[in-house]
């Protein structure tokens, strides 16, 4: 029993009457656990989950398009305007996947060696700094990392100024699409670095030692062990730099070039004259992402996280 | 096992990747000191001016307010939000347990503009109109999970035999969360609200769609940056910024280290890295 | 090793189930997705302006609330002004109608030009205004007292401000010899070094070009385009996109790209040309006509929250001397005839610059901005191309 039973009969009421409701719920565990989630849980499907259910419902409607109010018309043309072969929308989320990829993947190569590094063979205190110096730059401003590109790139600014510096011709760097991959891997780096880290590091030492004394070279010890326990902390990282540059608009709106509408930019240009379009265009993202997680998590990424 | 070529090379190779993230901050918090109007490189005049007219800029001033009203107003939703579920979850085996977590990562997991749209027309169909209410609603929302796997983690790693200690030995409901509870958890959840506050007051994109004709600090640095007219202000605004967010992450890195109960030299490190994941977005 | 496959436990997929079935009834009681209901305009058509509220929000072109004479009326009123500057029509459209529409409470004048006034209207988040109540109004052009883009059945949604050309622009150091028309930013003379403004109602101006250079597609108004004509305004808008550097989506990306020196040449606003070269830029515009142009008012809020501050400055802007100065800040020409004194008062010889002395002539050769709707004035028929239509087409090229 977890509450003395003498204690209920004496002593001050308010007291008593503390240990009764304490004793009350501790026999009710269930009671404890609905008390304590109810307000989050109500407050975030009301808000966000049916938010994002009356969007889906709302992408099968249209909208007047002199006065945008939006029309309870049943309908898929929503749909088929954005997958039709002959708009430019199919094209337009083709270039976003592929931008989101190819950061993906320019952000693996360039953490994974400095998360090799820092995890496996700097000391304790070049570990902590290197930590701290990878965590920083993640948590300053998005906006302001982003400018400050804007400013690099431009055509009279630092990139430019080296390459001449350097005997070099300027670049035409600014408003490009090699732009937006640039600054996408410069802001969404960090979000690799630390959860392929966090993997490294949880690699016991005798895993190692145990591959060497089978008789595996270090190629072969990192192909077959270190890898494949690393994958979980790269998918994980790998979530967020998709996800990140699926639903981006600001970035190609300050940097990017004439072709570089993403689907962020399509949604945020469509929202509020158009609704239903944009919540249809946005289901696309909503379903890759949801795809993403399901398949991050099956290899376990979020026990990663 | 990596011979020392691997070594120096993979040291290198950190080191430049250090650089690629360090040196664009360093060169806008230089352009602050930009005498010139025009953002060109090098920087050829040095001054202060624009920290005084950056300084005396009602607008400047208005937004950093809201922002930091903003902040600390999510912080604590997300604090209460998340503590509650995070102990529900971490206790108790109930049906729909992972679908918590599940649903809690969502606001991050999928992208900002879809979390956008899904509030706004919520308070539209409310009937909410647009005011600092509907950035709060908005920041809670995302802010809520980075508490959440905090106190998580935490409860995680210490005992569940302590509460039942605590009332074997005769301590109600409130005694036991007073002098149990809370040393375990006050680090986890210091550690969280600073990092949420650090989150809402860098958010920009779930923001320009919830506040309406208010203005949080990035919002401001959004439309200065579109309209060009006071990049020299933007710059001071920039370096400000930079230098305000990172100081609540320095210190929740700080606090994260004294974990009450450690079990393994990495645990710390894991939690500051769980709780690090979350995007600023 | 874990184990790689492992089903979706059930509680998630029984949650998202009973939420997406909550969803489903929420949408069908309430009033559906959001940004969708409208606001019938408030008839305020009161007879007196009241006492200033202390603060006035507004959506603006920018500089038009500029501070060298928006401060007096600050000072004279106490309505203090916050300003949100748009890039386009359909920016200001989008501002207005956001947030349960008539400007979500949030803000009190947008200045309109004629694409987006007509929209605004119908969507009922302005509200019509006693126009007795603008003294200034009875001196205006007539073109400009009740123009169809602001005045529906006799009644005034706003009051008309200014108008202007959409000019061309270039750097005169690295554009030699100077362009004569809107044909040379459709060469691939500068190819890589032109810009555009990222607008859909720029197929106007590719369709204006076309009326010129290719009667035989027979159109006889920009904006009212069938399906055929609008594909080969779109075709000729992706013929140029790879002679462009950039689209700019505010005034203020324009200068910036003309000042870095990544843009040499492109269509612009008088705004932009004056900034650059009030900073000592190389810069110079012509106005090749004929062309498009714009002509906006100022409107107010169906939920304006400060309509005493929004008539005063109503009031104000539309007194001579303010026409004046904001017409030389912009670069623009204003509805107020008796402004032209003024504008030479400050700039010699700008009156007949703006053409203000004599509007008539100036006037028939823009094409000013207006909604495309399926109704073609020019052959009463129903199937020139939608708003949204050109949108799409918009993103075809932009794409």
């Amino acid at each position: 029993m977890a509450v003395d039973a003498g204690a209920l009969e004496t002593g001050p009421s308010v007291r008593r009457a503390r240990l009764r409701l304490s004793g009350f719920f501790w026999r009710r565990p269930w009671l404890r656990a609905v008390g304590l989630l109810a307000l989050p849980l109500a407050a975030f499907l009301v808000v966000y989950v049916g938010s994002l259910g009356v969007l889906f419902i709302s992408s099968l409607w249209t909208s007047s398009s002199l006065t945008s109010t939006i029309e309870h018309t049943w309908t898929f043309a929503n749909y088929r305007t954005i997958f039709s072969r002959a708009g430019p929308y199919l094209h337009i989320a083709g270039f976003t996947l592929e931008m989101a990829a190819i950061v993906t993947l320019t952000c693996a190569v360039l953490a994974f060696p400095l998360a090799f590094f820092m995890a496996r063979l700097a000391g304790k205190r070049a570990r902590a700094v290197l930590f701290v110096l990878v965590l920083l730059p993640l948590w300053s401003s998005y906006l302001v990392r982003l400018y400050a590109w804007q400013t690099i790139l431009a055509h009279n600014g630092a990139i430019n100024w080296a390459l001449n510096g350097l005997g070099l011709p300027s670049q035409n760097l600014a408003y490009t699409n090699t732009a937006m991959w640039i600054v996408y891997t410069y802001v969404w780096l960090p979000f690799m670095v630390l959860p392929v880290y966090a993997a490294l590091e949880r690699i016991p030492d005798s895993y190692l030692e145990a591959s060497a004394d089978l008789g595996a070279r270090g190629w072969r010890t990192f192909r077959s062990v270190i890898l494949p326990l690393v994958l979980p902390g790269i998918v994980a990282g790998s979530i967020f730099t998709f996800a990140l540059t699926l639903g981006d608009y600001i970035t190609p709106a300050l940097v990017g070039g004439t072709s570089s509408d993403m689907i962020g930019t399509v949604v945020y240009q469509n929202f509020a004259t158009n609704l239903p379009f944009a919540a249809a265009f946005a289901v696309i993202p909503m379903a890759i992402m949801g795809a993403y997680l399901l398949i991050a998590r099956r290899l376990g990424a979020f026990e990663a996280l | 096992m990596t011979g020392r070529g691997t070594h120096i090379s993979l040291a290198i190779w950190s080191v430049l990747v250090i650089a690629f993230l360090w040196i664009p901050l360093a060169i806008i918090a230089l352009y602050a000191f930009n005498g010139s109007t025009i953002q060109g490189w090098p920087i050829t005049s040095w001054t202060t001016h624009w920290f005084s007219v950056a300084w005396h800029d009602a607008d400047v001033r208005s937004a950093f307010e809201l922002s930091v009203k903003v902040g600390a107003i999510s912080a604590v939703i997300a604090l209460v939000l998340g503590t509650m579920a995070a102990a529900a979850v971490a206790r108790y085996r109930f049906f729909g347990r992972e679908a918590v977590s599940f649903l809690l990562v969502l606001p991050l997991a999928l992208p900002g503009i879809i979390t956008a749209m899904a509030l706004v027309s919520f308070f539209n169909f409310a009937g909410i109109q647009a005011s600092i209410w509907t950035i709060v609603i908005g920041h809670a929302t995302f802010c809520v999970v980075v508490v959440y796997n905090n106190v998580v983690a935490r409860l995680r790693r210490s005992s569940g035999s302590l509460i039942e200690a605590s009332q074997d030995l005769g301590a109600d409901g409130w005694q036991t969360f007073r002098f149990v509870l809370w040393p375990v958890l006050s680090t986890a959840l210091v550690a969280g609200g600073l990092l949420a506050f650090a989150l809402s007051f860098d958010e920009v994109i779930v923001t320009t769609f919830t506040a309406g004709a208010q203005h949080t600090l990035p919002l401001w640095i959004l439309d200065n940056i579109r309209q060009g007219q006071q990049l020299p202000v933007i710059n001071v605004v920039a370096f400000f910024v930079i230098v305000v967010t990172v100081i609540p992450v320095a210190l929740a890195q700080r606090v994260m280290r004294d974990t009450g109960v450690i079990r393994r030299g990495s645990a710390q490190v894991t939690e500051a890295v769980e709780a690090a994941e979350i995007p600023a977005v | 090793m874990r184990r790689i496959w492992q089903r979706p436990r059930a509680s998630v997929v029984v949650v998202l189930a009973v939420t997406a079935a909550l969803a489903f009834v929420a949408s069908g009681c309430g009033g559906g997705g959001g940004g969708g209901g409208s606001t019938t305009a408030a008839s305020t058509t009161a007879t007196t302006i009241g006492k200033g509220e202390g603060s006035l929000d507004v959506i603006e072109w920018p500089y038009y609330t500029d501070k060298s004479f928006a401060q007096p009326f600050e000072k004279q009123t106490g309505c203090i002004i916050h300003r949100k500057d748009a890039g386009t029509s359909q920016e200001m459209f989008a501002l207005m109608h956001a947030n349960g529409g008539g400007g979500g409470g949030q803000y009190d004048l947008v200045s309109a030009s004629g694409d987006a006034s007509l929209r605004l209207i119908d969507a009922g988040d302005v509200q019509p205004i006693d126009i007795n109540q603008i003294p200034s109004w009875k001196d205006f052009l007539p073109q400009f007292k009740s123009p169809a883009h602001n005045t529906v059945d006799g009644k005034h949604y706003g009051v008309s401000v200014q108008w202007g050309p959409n000019t061309l622009i270039y750097n005169t150091q690295k554009v030699k010899p100077a362009p004569t028309g809107w044909g040379d930013t459709y060469s691939s003379k500068y190819k890589g070094n032109l810009t555009a403004p990222n607008n859909a109602i720029q197929i106007a101006d590719a369709a204006l070009y076309l009326m010129q250079t290719k009667p035989s597609l027979g159109i006889k108004d920009p904006y009212e385009l069938t399906q055929a004509q609008l594909t080969a305004a779109t075709q000729l808008l992706l013929n140029q996109k790879p002679l462009l550097k950039r689209y700019w989506n505010y005034a203020a990306d324009e200068i910036t790209s003309f000042k870095n020196g990544d843009v040499w040449m492109g269509a612009g606003w008088p705004y932009q040309t004056l900034q650059l070269q009030g900073d000592k830029q190389p810069i110079k515009e012509i106005v090749p006509l004929p062309t498009t142009g714009w002509a906006d008012t100022w409107m107010l809020a169906a939920k304006a929250p400060h309509p005493n501050c929004a008539m005063k400055w109503m009031q104000y802007v539309t007194t001579p001397k303010v026409e004046a100065q904001q017409a030389i800040v912009f670069g623009e020409t204003p509805v107020n005839p008796l402004a032209c004194p003024y504008m030479d008062k400050i700039q010699k010889g700008s009156c007949a610059a703006y053409h203000l002395n004599e509007p008539e002539s100036y006037y028939s050769k823009i094409k000013f901005w207006k909604t495309p709707v399926p109704q073609c004035g020019w052959n009463s028929s129903s199937d020139c191309m939608d708003y949204n239509a050109w949108v799409q087409a918009w993103a075809k090229v932009t794409g």
